[in-house]
């Protein structure tokens, strides 16, 4: 146990604990003696879903290598798997995450053993579909509210949800990409025929990527439904799956810190051109045109953002690999 | 001295193209052995057999005394066969350290849970792999070079490479795919004493592809030769070099 400690306490994970704590519990001070209006801590409740979101997507994407569109599907399974345990089993909110975040983790194996024997565009298309198929049946079942989707659910999620679920989801993730079985999934990305030759399981630690990848997204669409307290099929449609691909292209595939950069910049942005009505989407597009321009790889490529003194590091402890490999 | 691998009448057709028939190769533990032919004689697809990326239509490949026909190739590495191969195929973007670790996960001594949550035997086990990686850069004389992306490393380095990750498997049997190929001779003749020496020093047996037969004849014990897909001859490089079928099959009828 001490051993143990001893590895963990270092400057930089000692920093990042108090920066975090301190953000955590700020925020959550400043909110109750009501210096953060309503309107702000919206915006950064849903920065912080749309991080878990982003996060979660590029392990799939990024690291693994797998190009899945279909994550507003995952997030729609925990959605409704976590609001009907509230709704109609009065559980306790960890429960009802935990149950969501089972629940998507569950449909990510099931969809990703057939599909992730599909490379590139077809895996794209394939899941894309999945995900349409799973909003269509939860349309077309009463018990889940069909089409009108699903009301009143308890508003539970707060800034303490949010962000803890931000930080534990990030932590793993890294953490696992830094692992050997994270290496595995890289290698897979590299080179799936170099890898296979050096003994890597594949089709394993693909499904693996995709099950981690589901099981958060499924957090992210239990946060959001217990906090905007109302869910329906669309808002789980291909265009919500998207805003999570641009978010993890944007920030840069393989890397964290990337995705959580974009998902701050473009909800922000969304925020800000949303008294703009119609011209907002021109002008967010426009903005996706011009980085992908003149940044292709993304805004950190592969690189992360540290706290030593925020000098780029490369190698796959910390992601690495370019958006055209 | 006891049988490490063999095949039994293995062959394998493209449609109408039988591109190996009936091969019948037995490598005993601790040999080094050489396969040359002509360009697309199917060297390169009895590499492709014997690690599981090709499903063989006729034959048996028997390794340590089991059949491994049908196993996917990451349970042949498991097994103890890995391979380099002709047309490089690192994990280009990463390090060369990293390209050796991922060829260590099919020894990883921790689990996901360590690595997710941290455990002490995560950092343990990290540091068990690195030093292990470490070590084989060092064989490899590529250890100066362990931070560098594997894709910027000069071509005869990224063969050493290739051969550094194939050893990190913990391999029985070691496939060679033209190892030499791009080298200028001096780094070929380096390399035919590091075959020897890595062959001795991790008690391996060796099967190589190559098209430099200084080299196939200077460190071979036994030589295959392959010619359209059929095992034309097979002996000691002595024998092979006088053989008539072999000249003809290289130099054409009448040479």
């Amino acid at each position: 146990m001490k051993w143990m400690l001893k590895n963990w306490l270092t400057k930089e994970n000692l920093t990042a604990t108090v920066l975090l704590l301190v953000l955590m519990f700020g925020v959550q001070t400043l909110y109750s003696a009501e210096l953060i209006s309503p309107f702000v801590m919206l915006n950064l409740i849903i920065i912080a879903i749309n991080i878990i979101l982003a996060v979660s997507l590029n392990l799939v994407v990024g690291f693994t290598g797998q190009f899945s569109i279909g994550h507003a599907g995952f997030m729609a399974l925990g959605a409704y798997a976590s609001a009907i345990m509230t709704l109609n089993f009065n559980a306790p909110f960890i429960v009802s995450l935990l149950v969501g975040a089972v629940v998507a983790g569950i449909g990510g194996i099931l969809i990703g053993i057939p599909t992730l024997r599909l490379k590139g565009d077809y895996l794209a298309i394939a899941t894309l579909g999945l995900a349409e198929i799973i909003r269509g049946v939860i349309t077309n079942i009463d018990y889940l509210g069909g089409a009108y989707g699903l009301m009143g659910i308890t508003q539970r999620t707060n800034w303490l949800w949010a962000f803890g679920s931000m930080v534990v989801t990030v932590i793993v993730i890294k953490n696992f990409v830094q692992s050997s079985h994270g290496r595995a999934c890289i290698s897979v990305r590299e080179n799936e025929i170099a890898a296979e030759a050096m003994g890597i399981n594949t089709t394993r630690y693909k499904v693996l990527a995709f099950t981690m990848g589901s099981f958060f997204a499924g957090i992210g669409g239990a946060l959001l439904a217990h906090y905007i307290t109302f869910i329906e099929p669309n808002a789980f449609n291909f265009l919500k799956s998207f805003d999570i691909l641009v978010m993890v292209v944007l920030g840069g595939q393989g890397s964290i810190t990337g995705s959580v950069v974009a998902a701050i910049v473009l909800t922000l942005i969304s925020t800000f051109l949303q008294s703009l009505a119609e011209l907002r989407l021109i002008i967010y597009a426009i903005i996706l045109i011009l980085v992908m321009l003149f940044r292709p790889q993304g805004l950190l490529g592969t690189h992360e953002l540290s706290f030593k003194l925020f000098q780029r590091k490369r190698g796959v402890s910390h992601g690495s690999h370019s958006a055209d490999a | 001295m006891a049988a490490i691998l063999q095949t039994h009448s293995l062959g394998i057709s493209f449609g109408g193209l039988k591109a190996v028939q009936d091969l019948n190769i037995t490598l005993n533990e601790g040999d080094l052995v050489g396969l040359i032919g002509p360009n697309g004689a199917g060297k390169t697809t009895v590499f492709n057999l014997l690690t599981g990326m090709y499903l063989p239509t006729t034959g048996d490949i028997i390794f340590k005394g089991e059949s491994i026909v049908g196993l996917k190739p990451y349970e042949i590495a498991a097994k103890g066969i890995t391979r380099t191969f002709q047309n490089i195929r690192l994990f280009g973007e990463l390090t060369v350290l990293e390209n050796v670790l991922i060829a260590r996960h099919l020894h990883v001594p921790y689990n996901m849970l360590h690595g997710i949550f941290r455990l002490g035997k995560y950092y343990q086990g990290e540091k068990e792999m690195r030093e292990e990686a470490l070590e084989l850069l060092k064989i490899m004389n590529l250890a100066h070079k362990a931070e560098e992306r594997a894709k910027n490393l000069p071509y005869g380095e990224q063969r050493r490479l290739e051969i550094a990750r194939a050893l990190a498997t913990q391999p029985a049997l070691l496939l060679l795919d033209e190892p030499a190929a791009g080298m200028n001779p001096q780094e070929t003749s380096e390399l035919m004493e590091l075959i020897g020496f890595i062959r001795d020093k991790f008690n391996l047996t060796i099967l190589l592809i190559e098209h430099d037969m200084h080299l196939v004849m200077n460190i071979c014990e036994r030589i295959y030769v392959l010619d359209y897909g059929i095992n034309i001859a097979h002996g000691t490089p002595e024998e092979i070099k006088n053989n008539p079928r072999v000249i003809e099959a290289y130099l054409g009828e009448g040479a």
